[in-house]
């Protein structure tokens, strides 16, 4: 069957994702991070979907893109603020709000 | 059952069918003062005022008129007006219920209420608070009206809580007198406890009945209830405690002289006429459960004999006009619950009528003279008015007279003469309780003229500034002459036999069973020693205080510091005690006992706080920090479910 490469894929690919997302200091990064894990995720939907021969994980598919566009339309926005504010994007000078 | 009955004998559109109106436009009254009555003139004030409480009244004659002619079919009248609370298991209507009872009740207080308010109009003409006034008195009279109307206990509860609301508001009218709010406070926290237990008996009585009906709850319980059982006792006690508050009688009368703080309409309507007589009411419409609990029902004749005794002696030393009117208040009314005790309902209720009259009439002949002695109320600095206020001086007289019960003229004799001859001859009596009484007439001879003497005899030791006008002046007369003539309705074997107000009752309340061997040679002895001793007291009295006596100087004694005066000055004391006994020790567990609780809350606050320290350290600021914590959170929650 064709499902499981195409979810060890987007196992790997999910992982390179986190792995991005933790490590990496330059907040555009992170962001390219999370948008690799949510292709993942949208993966794995699609894979299921075809295993079971239903459209649901397509839609899901259809939603996750939907959504991870309008991440990224708000979080640029708020990485042209914070590099106007900063003038950088290390992640770990914006600690303002620490307890 | 009851309504198809009334059906039969009443068509639509008659006068019964008004019945609602009667608590409904004194009601009105108040909605209309409270809303408008700052844009209303004096004169307006006071038409709306009488007005609605004159409507009632004339309301009043037209249903009663109708309700004597149903007699003897049709008992009782019964009208729903609206669901007032519908669940499941628990249906309570706003609904009326008119039977001769009630009907004496509603008379009562919308005849003599109309008068007061009429003597209102002048009395409070000067007053700011004059909208105000009639407002809360309006509120009150319909108050009222619903407690003594009420078909079942809620209702009747309402109105309970109504009029002790407008006691409140009334007793703490001129409210830039700190000490005037305080006594309005007491007396609104003192009937609160007996209001506590009334209402716990009220919900006894659902939850064992499950009807709040006052009609089915007392047949039901004399149903399932055999005479004596501890439910039974329970509720009846607990109903008691509730009169007791209401009708300040031992142990919760400390209220009612503190009480007189009110303006003096206000002491005559509310503190003398109708609603500390509501405990009165409440025992004599729940006789059916008071006679379920004989124990209870001796007790109150115990408690209204002390009540009176001791009311009796206090009024004795007073010094302020207005507080021995209040301590003869109490025990009058310890005479109504004396009476109640011992089963003789139409007596009490005789005697409530009487009261109503002569001490209603008292209390606005002594706000006559107060007024016009410019709010002096020390009857030592009072004297000689005789000559000056005419009027005032007879109707005082004949208030007076009424109340020691001077036999033959006055409606006092008659009622309270009915007592004491129930109690002599009641097989629920003792013939102590009957000596007891005896004294109480003595002493209330004795207060009563001593009133009288020292105010209008001897020399004027205040100038007053004269007559009242007719606005007062109509209301005394009228009330005088109540005073004077209602004792007429019932008079006793020996003296006429008139029995129209037993009769009249014997329509709702039963009649008392005498002693065998009680025939009229023994009623006539009885009654002379009642006559003799009244007599004596008022013979007492003009011996100790008429000036000019031999000891009235000695008579003024009666008012020095002496430590058995001074006990009854401050009504045996009971101030004190239940400042010792509740006040203090409350303050004391509030404040010091308290801290100490508080110290064990605070290791809270300090416990909170130090986790809350803790707790902030990771928030760190760093997003990929809380990136981290996410994950890992994740992962422990998956293996806890691989699990």
């Amino acid at each position: 069957m064709l499902s499981t490469p195409a979810l060890v894929l987007a196992m790997m690919l999910f992982s390179l994702g986190l792995v991005g997302l933790l490590s990496r200091r330059n907040i555009l990064y992170m962001l390219l991070s999370l948008e690799i894990m949510l292709n993942a995720a949208s993966l794995a939907f699609i894979a299921g979907g075809a295993r079971w021969g239903q459209v649901d994980g397509e839609i899901m598919f259809l939603f996750i893109l939907t959504l991870a566009a309008a991440e990224v339309s708000v979080a640029l926005g708020i990485v042209l603020q914070l590099s106007y504010r900063f003038h950088t994007l290390d992640v770990d000078a914006f600690s303002e709000m620490r307890g | 059952m009851q309504e198809t009955d009334n059906e039969h004998v009443f068509e639509k559109g008659e006068m019964i069918s008004l019945l609602w109106l009667i608590p409904a436009l004194p009601l009105a009254g108040f909605l209309v003062l409270a809303l408008f009555g700052g844009r209303f003139t004096r004169q307006q004030v006071a038409w709306v005022g009488c007005g609605s409480v004159g409507t009632a009244a004339f309301t009043t004659a037209l249903v009663g008129r109708e309700f004597f002619q149903g007699f003897p079919d049709r008992e009782s009248y019964h009208q729903t007006l609206w669901n007032w609370i519908d669940t499941s298991g628990l249906t309570v209507g706003v609904s009326w219920y008119l039977d001769a009872l009630s009907l004496l009740m509603v008379a009562v207080i919308t005849g003599i209420g109309f008068l007061i308010h009429l003597y209102s109009a002048e009395y409070m003409a000067g007053d700011e608070g004059y909208a105000r006034f009639f407002a809360y008195m309006n509120l009150f009279v319909a108050a009222m009206l619903t407690l003594v109307l009420a078909d079942n206990l809620l209702l009747l509860y309402l109105g309970w809580e109504g009029v002790g609301l407008c006691s409140y508001l009334l007793i703490g009218f001129w409210y830039r007198e700190p000490e005037y709010g305080t006594a309005a406070e007491k007396a609104f926290i003192v009937t609160r406890i007996g209001d506590t237990a009334f209402a716990i008996g009220l919900f006894i009585l659902f939850t064992q009945l499950k009807s709040l009906s006052i009609q089915q709850v007392q047949s039901l319980a004399t149903e399932e209830w055999p005479v004596g059982s501890n439910l039974a006792t329970i509720v009846a006690v607990l109903f008691l405690i509730g009169a007791v508050g209401k009708s300040a009688q031992l142990p919760l009368q400390v209220w009612l002289p503190d009480a007189m703080a009110g303006p003096t309409p206000v002491s005559a309507l509310i503190h003398a006429a109708t609603m500390v007589t509501a405990g009165v009411y409440l025992i004599a419409r729940m006789h059916h459960l008071f006679a379920l609990a004989p124990l209870v029902q001796e007790v109150i004749a115990v408690i209204g004999l002390a009540t009176l005794l001791l009311a009796a002696t206090s009024a004795l030393v007073q010094q302020d006009i207005k507080r021995v009117l209040a301590y003869s208040t109490m025990s009058q009314i310890g005479y109504m619950f004396l009476a109640l005790g011992v089963g003789a309902w139409s007596a009490a209720l005789f005697h409530f009528l009487t009261h109503s009259c002569f001490k209603a009439l008292l209390f606005l002949a002594a706000g006559s003279v107060i007024k016009s002695l410019h709010h002096e109320q020390n009857i030592f600095r009072m004297g000689g008015l005789r000559r000056h206020l005419p009027w005032t001086f007879w109707t005082f007289l004949i208030g007076a007279a009424a109340m020691s019960g001077i036999p033959l003229i006055t409606s006092g004799f008659y009622s309270k003469d009915w007592i004491l001859w129930s109690v002599w001859s009641s097989p629920l009596s003792h013939r102590w309780i009957w000596y007891g009484a005896l004294l109480g007439a003595m002493l209330t001879g004795l207060y009563s003229f001593r009133l009288i003497f020292r105010v209008f005899f001897g020399e004027v030791r205040t100038q007053p500034t004269g007559e009242p006008g007719l606005a007062m002046r109509v209301p005394l007369v009228v009330l005088a002459f109540l005073a004077l003539t209602v004792g007429f309705l019932e008079m006793p074997h020996t003296l006429g036999n008139v029995t129209l107000f037993s009769q009249y009752l014997s329509h709702a309340l039963p009649t008392m069973e005498l002693l065998p061997g009680m025939d009229e040679s023994s009623e006539a002895r009885e009654q002379l020693a009642v006559t003799v001793s009244a007599l004596l007291g008022i013979g007492l009295a003009a011996i100790l205080f008429l000036p000019g006596s031999n000891f009235s100087g000695r008579g003024a004694d009666l008012s020095t510091g002496r430590p058995l005066v001074t006990l009854l000055q401050s009504g045996w004391g009971f101030d004190r005690l239940y400042d010792r006994v509740c006040v203090r020790p409350w303050f004391l567990l509030t404040r010091n006992p308290g801290e100490l609780l508080d110290r064990g809350y605070e290791w809270l606050t300090v416990g909170a706080e130090s986790c809350h320290r803790w707790m902030s350290h990771t928030q760190t600021g760093h997003v990929r920090w809380y990136a981290t914590t996410i994950v890992v959170g994740t992962l422990v929650l998956l293996g806890l479910f691989a699990m």
